[in-house]
């Protein structure tokens, strides 16, 4: 190894001595703890409805074998009830199980339905990227027309989009569409904030080369402002994608658009009673899309920019 | 960054400081003043139906026409926030110290909250609606503090553990203690990781509190009005009560931003100088 | 020409052989031993292999001297320094520091440490940055005060005690650095490249300052630099290292006369202790047992040798 690798990797083995807590687990020893956090999250779900919830009764076969297996609990929370918390199992099986009597499994419909609400949402995204990188590009170039839009750019933030986003919906009546324009809503302010930072984080001694050379300013962009603001732009773009789940989501929720994510919480809630853990269901793949989607855009980022960026300074 | 800023100059500082202060803020103010003579007056002019969209005047008038009812909503839906606030805060920091300590806690919460932090959280307001009661306004603290709490508990984590490795030498020079150095470099370099999460937090607060109203609600929450005068096409009502809830999130995040500006005098001064 | 070369070093050796440096007290025979280093190897377990830092390190530091590391980049010369200031501990070999071992003067804070960051908080004044180590101490408030105040007027920067870090100029940050070192009156001081982001009319005038404050504490001094100039003109004794794994190849001592000042930069003998450090540096680059093969490629490449 160079010497300059060699005396960053004796620097680190030196802080690692330092300071104990700021060791790093391997890869695998990383899995491993997550899943551990994940299993004592189920484990501990459960203990609140041993301890308090409704009585169990459980019957039936593990691999051939039968069980059963009663209890009741020695407190009752209303926390941890059956409705209110369905056991794990209940929620699992219910994936599996028709939503309607005779219909598909509740885990095609609801894959139906996150896949609709991804496409609104991911629609909305790009559009709003475009735009905000558009408007980042726009006022680095134009410094005047940044100094009288920025605030209301940042002051559109303000106004809660998801809090009228139902409205937004019903006003715009193009369907999907219209909760599409709502994330690209939500979308567009981080990308802008995080452009004008990115295009402007460039080396100024880079610029002075640049200039040498007698670059234009559209070859200055994309030679070194856009790939100088792609970091930036990437934490802005994960952001923003859970944004846009959000969302979409919201958006579908009174304008009664039934296809999606939003349609089926609606739906569930309603019908509750008769079936809570598809609700829970409901929300749980909702996460999910929501961790997907920023998880894809994190792949892009990698995929984007391996090997070519130096790690963040802590 | 050199040398120490040198006081002096002519005429008087501050009023210079405050012209130049209402010179920047001119063009703003002229977009707003046009948009909204632009809204109030296009609208008549096209004919366009005020049916969704009501002219400024008329939600100025339905702001002042039923203003003790949306007092009573935005006093409702505020309590909701800052309670969330408050709770999802506490219980964010206190988790992020003993994140910050012990590397397995660390290396396992700290992915899971930031996957979390990436869920649509509202979504589960009607879980917590049946849980305490769509009636109770812990439905939405509830809702409203796991918002907050994950922006607030990554960024303090951030904060206490992204110390420079020259720190530590020169405090384990100092043969400090571990208590020592907890108090003396992690925490003070943590505040503003945590004023950072905690300004995105209280736009959060209100947006949650709101958007949780949505799932159900007594009548006299801000988010149940919006959506009733909607359902019942009073629209000039429903934008008068939206553009309340937009003053509370404007407001709770200047609270933020004074807060920071109080307990971090530093560092406004500090990100200035190098911007 | 004085000029020890330690072989399989003997702390004595480095004392016996030529003639002690023209000073009152610094490095003259009488003065004890503030640092006893014997037989020290550092070696660092990597996910890619052992990589050895130093190896055989042997050397004795008298109280008043100053003496500076020099050598290569990777050299070690910073581990070195950690290891005296026990920031981490030796793989093999023993440490001594006013006679105990490196913990012990550790935990008893009898050294203060300069790096080439100035490492100050910027949520704390110019003072209570002083003040830091004597609040982790346990000092008085008074005390604290008192002594920060005094180590400032040492740095001369007594004006500027309600000022925030990053309102200074980097020289200027340094010197609060060394006065938070010397705040607690340490009698080992330990500078780490301390100069090597300022520029070199920075770097001269602070060499200067830091001789001043030298003469004025007596205090002990080991530094570390890259600059063969600075090593030399700051020194009572230059020890010069080896590429890794870093081994003491030569001690030079620098028999300037003291007080060091502008003028001694224009001595003759100045210039001639500044070429033989330079050779020292230059013929260990180039032995076969110094460092690795594409270290000695890029030595060539830089045309060093």
């Amino acid at each position: 190894m160079t010497s300059a690798s060699s005396r960053a990797i004796s620097r680190t083995a030196a802080v690692a001595e330092l300071d104990p807590s700021s060791r790093k687990l391997g890869r695998g020893q990383r899995a491993l703890a997550i899943a551990g956090l994940i299993v004592l999250l189920l484990v501990l779900w459960e203990a609140a409805k041993w301890l308090g919830g409704d009585p169990w009764r459980l019957q039936g076969s593990i691999l051939g074998v039968a069980f059963s297996y009663d209890h009741t609990p020695p407190f009752t929370w209303a926390v941890t009830t059956d409705l209110a918390l369905p056991h794990v199992w209940d929620i699992a099986n219910a994936f599996v199980q028709p939503a309607q009597r005779g219909g598909q499994p509740l885990a095609a419909t609801l894959v139906g339905a996150a896949l609709f609400t991804f496409q609104e949402a991911l629609v909305g995204f790009v559009i709003g990227a475009l735009l905000g990188l558009g408007l980042g590009i726009l006022f680095v170039h134009a410094p005047r027309l940044e100094r009288a839009f920025v605030p209301y750019v940042v002051a559109s933030q303000m106004i809660p989009i998801v809090a009228i986003a139902p409205l937004v919906v019903i006003f715009l009546r193009v369907g999907w569409l219209s909760v599409a324009i709502i994330a690209a809503y939500l979308t567009f302010f981080p990308v802008t904030m995080a452009a004008l930072r990115g295009l402007r984080a460039a080396d100024p001694r880079a610029l002075e080369l640049m200039r040498s050379y007698a670059a234009s300013r559209r070859s200055i962009l994309w030679n070194l402002r856009l790939p100088t603001s792609v970091p930036f732009l990437f934490a802005a773009f994960r952001i923003s994608a859970s944004a846009s789940v959000v969302g979409a989501i919201i958006g579908e929720l009174p304008s009664g658009i039934p296809d999606g994510l939003g349609g089926a919480i609606l739906n569930f809630k309603q019908y509750y009673v008769s079936g809570p853990e598809k609700l829970w269901a409901t929300i749980l793949v909702s996460a999910m899309l929501g961790i997907v989607f920023v998880g894809l855009v994190t792949l892009a980022e990698t995929a984007l920019t391996r090997g070519r960026y130096r790690a963040p300074q802590a | 960054m050199t040398g120490v800023p040198t006081r002096g100059g002519r005429g008087s500082p501050v009023a210079a400081r405050a012209v130049r202060r209402l010179r920047d803020a001119a063009p703003v103010v002229g977009v707003f003043v046009g948009v909204v003579l632009a809204w109030e007056v296009g609208l008549s002019l096209l004919g366009i139906q005020q049916f969704l969209l009501p002219r400024p005047s008329a939600i100025a008038a339905a702001l002042v026409d039923q203003w003790p009812t949306l007092v009573d909503g935005v006093t409702y839906t505020a309590t909701e926030a800052i309670g969330g606030l408050a709770i999802g805060s506490v219980i964010a920091i206190s988790v992020a110290f003993a994140t910050a300590r012990w590397t397995v806690a660390r290396e396992s919460l700290l992915p899971v909250a930031i996957a979390a932090n990436s869920t649509p959280i509202i979504a589960f307001a009607p879980i917590t609606n049946n849980w305490f009661g769509s009636d109770n306004q812990l439905s939405r603290m509830a809702i409203v503090a796991v918002m907050v709490f994950f922006p607030i508990m990554i960024n303090t984590v951030r904060g206490l553990t992204l110390v420079s490795p020259s720190s530590l030498e020169l405090m384990r020079s100092y043969a400090a203690t571990d208590w020592q150095i907890l108090r003396r470099v992690r925490v003070p370099n943590a505040m503003p990781y945590l004023f950072t999460a905690f300004k995105v937090a209280t736009t959060l607060s209100v947006i949650g509190a709101v958007v949780g109203e949505y799932f159900g609600g007594p009548r006299s929450a801000l988010g149940v009005y919006i959506s009733g005068e909607a359902t019942l096409f009073r629209f000039a009502n429903a934008w008068a009560a939206i553009a309340l809830a937009c003053l509370l999130g404007i407001g709770f995040y200047v609270v933020g931003v004074l807060a920071e500006r109080l307990v971090l005098p530093w560092y406004a001064a500090m990100t200035k100088a190098d911007a | 020409m004085n000029v020890s070369d330690p072989g399989p070093t003997r702390p004595d050796d480095e004392i016996a052989s030529g003639d002690a440096v023209s000073d009152g007290g610094a490095g003259s025979q009488a003065a004890p031993v503030v640092v006893d280093v014997q037989g020290v190897e550092k070696v660092f377990d990597t996910d890619r292999g052992r990589l050895t830092a130093l190896r055989g390190i042997d050397l004795s530091i008298r109280e008043g001297e100053f003496i500076s590391l020099i050598g290569p980049s990777g050299c070690g010369k910073s581990t070195l320094l950690r290891l005296i200031g026990d920031l981490t501990s030796p793989s093999t070999g023993t440490i001594l520091v006013n006679g105990k071992p490196a913990r012990a003067a550790r935990l008893g804070r009898e050294y203060g440490m300069v790096f080439q960051a100035p490492v100050l908080m910027d949520w704390r004044t110019v003072q209570r940055n002083v003040e830091l180590p004597l609040e982790i101490m346990g000092y008085s408030r008074a005390e604290r005060e008192r002594k920060a105040r005094a180590m400032l007027e040492l740095v001369e920067l007594a004006d500027f005690d309600r000022v925030h870090p990053w309102q200074l100029s980097g020289g200027m940050q340094q010197r609060v650095a060394i006065a938070r070192a010397l705040a607690f009156d340490p009698k080992l001081l330990l500078m780490d490249e301390p100069f090597g982001a300022l520029d070199e009319m920075t770097r001269e005038r602070m060499n200067l300052e830091l001789m001043n404050i030298w003469r004025r504490t007596g205090i002990t001094i080991i530094f570390v630099t890259h600059s063969i100039p600075e090593a030399v003109f700051l020194s009572s004794r230059v020890v010069v290292m080896s590429a890794r794994p870093g081994r003491i190849t030569r001690i030079v001592d620098v028999d300037l006369p003291h007080p060091r000042t502008v003028d001694t930069r224009e001595l003759e003998r100045y210039f001639e202790l500044v070429t033989s450090v330079r050779e020292a540096l230059r013929r260990h680059e180039t032995d076969a047992d110094a460092g690795s093969s594409d270290d000695g490629a890029r030595i060539r490449a830089e045309g060093l040798a």
